[in-house]
């Protein structure tokens, strides 16, 4: 099992292909993502990646998280997650992950917070129908009806899909193609939309449910680089 | 400029495609392949362009409208799109809004489109 990698939505965009097709792609950015610590079998009881991305200013992170940078010598970074790794699939410490990690044509998972709704209604929240526009409904036209049965049982089951919060709320989108990869800049432009705003941090992993391609860098596409001071 | 708009205008580089100076009001006479089976050919569809939209962007694209057997068709084009062989301006129109949606009312004497008499070519 390979690492993912953390990545910044960017935004969406759209690909001519050369057969006339068009294919909207949202592009995701790998902005100085490093390998800042390992999770060992003997030392932590299972085997992981810590990878940190993007820039943040030493002064605003915590001593103990500059302690922390400074263990790896690696630059501060401003978002930190973990991916469990197979043993023959660690990366060094201190490795630069480029975007050839993926291949053009390959399939994979990213997962990251959706765009927050606030409080909305059944109709939006669950796709319920709502009520009917005449026949006497009067007020309660979008709203969500019946809760349950009567005095047996009694009360509103657990779990009743009913208003409420929406969004914000961290989802995984399955299945999606990489189309289209830039090393250079740390691009990797992928099929489809992904959960979040523009600008949002969302971790890539290998689709769970396809098979994996042969020919994928294993452990990683790596780039050694320089490591910044903490 | 942002990434996003960077790689857009690369892509629209990459693409090389010309595009003649036209606007709102303007008829013209679009190449758009279209693929039967194995065979691939070019089909023209000529009318006024009553919309563009999506300004710089590779997304942008414009709108055609002509009066085919008596009924109104309209072809949204995608301005940059691969499938479009070529586009050929054929008259310039006097106009003075950049959308003329309010030809889907017109027909006839009303729908009429003065033509510019003293175009001048962009020079770049």
């Amino acid at each position: 099992m390979r690492s993912g990698v953390i990545a910044k939505k960017l935004g969406m965009t759209r690909l001519f292909l050369e057969d006339g097709k068009q294919v909207p792609v949202t592009v995701l950015q790998l902005d100085s993502l490093q390998v800042v610590a390992q999770r060992t079998a003997d030392k932590d009881g299972y085997t992981a990646v810590q990878l940190g991305a993007g820039t943040a200013k030493a002064k605003r992170t915590t001593a103990a998280q500059r302690g922390h940078f400074a263990k790896a010598n690696v630059a501060p970074k401003r978002k930190i997650a973990e991916f469990r790794v197979t043993p023959d699939c660690m990366i060094d410490v201190g490795a630069e992950i480029t975007a050839e990690h993926y291949l053009a044509g390959q399939f994979v998972d990213v997962a990251g917070t959706t765009n927050g709704k606030g409080f909305q209604g059944a109709m939006k929240r669950h796709n319920f129908g709502g009520l009917r526009a005449s026949h006497g409904v009067s007020v309660s036209h979008r709203s969500h009806g019946s809760t349950g049965q009567c005095q047996d049982p009694g009360k509103v089951f657990k779990g009743k899909k009913m208003a409420g919060h929406m969004g914000a709320v961290r989802v995984t989108t399955q299945n999606l193609q990489v189309v289209r990869t830039d090393a250079e800049r740390g691009l990797i432009m992928i099929k489809g939309a992904v959960p979040g705003s523009a600008g949002g941090w969302v971790t890539v992993k290998d689709a769970v449910k396809k098979p994996a391609m042969a020919d994928v860098p294993t452990p990683a596409a790596v780039r050694m680089t320089a490591g910044g001071e903490a | 400029m942002n990434l996003i708009a960077q790689i857009e205008a690369e892509q629209i580089a990459a693409l090389g495609k010309t595009i003649p100076d036209f606007k709102a009001g303007d008829t013209v006479r679009v190449g758009y392949k279209v693929t039967e089976g194995t065979r691939s050919r070019v089909q023209n569809y000529e009318g006024v362009v009553i919309a563009r939209k999506g300004g710089a962007t590779i997304a942008a694209s414009f709108t055609v409208r002509k009066i085919s057997f008596g009924e109104g068709v309209e072809r949204v084009f995608p301005l940059y799109s691969t499938n479009i062989d070529g586009i050929e301006v054929v008259r310039r129109g006097k106009v003075r809004r950049a959308k003329l949606y309010y030809l889907r009312d017109r027909r006839g004497k009303s729908a009429r489109i003065a033509e510019v008499t003293n175009y001048k070519e962009k020079s770049e």
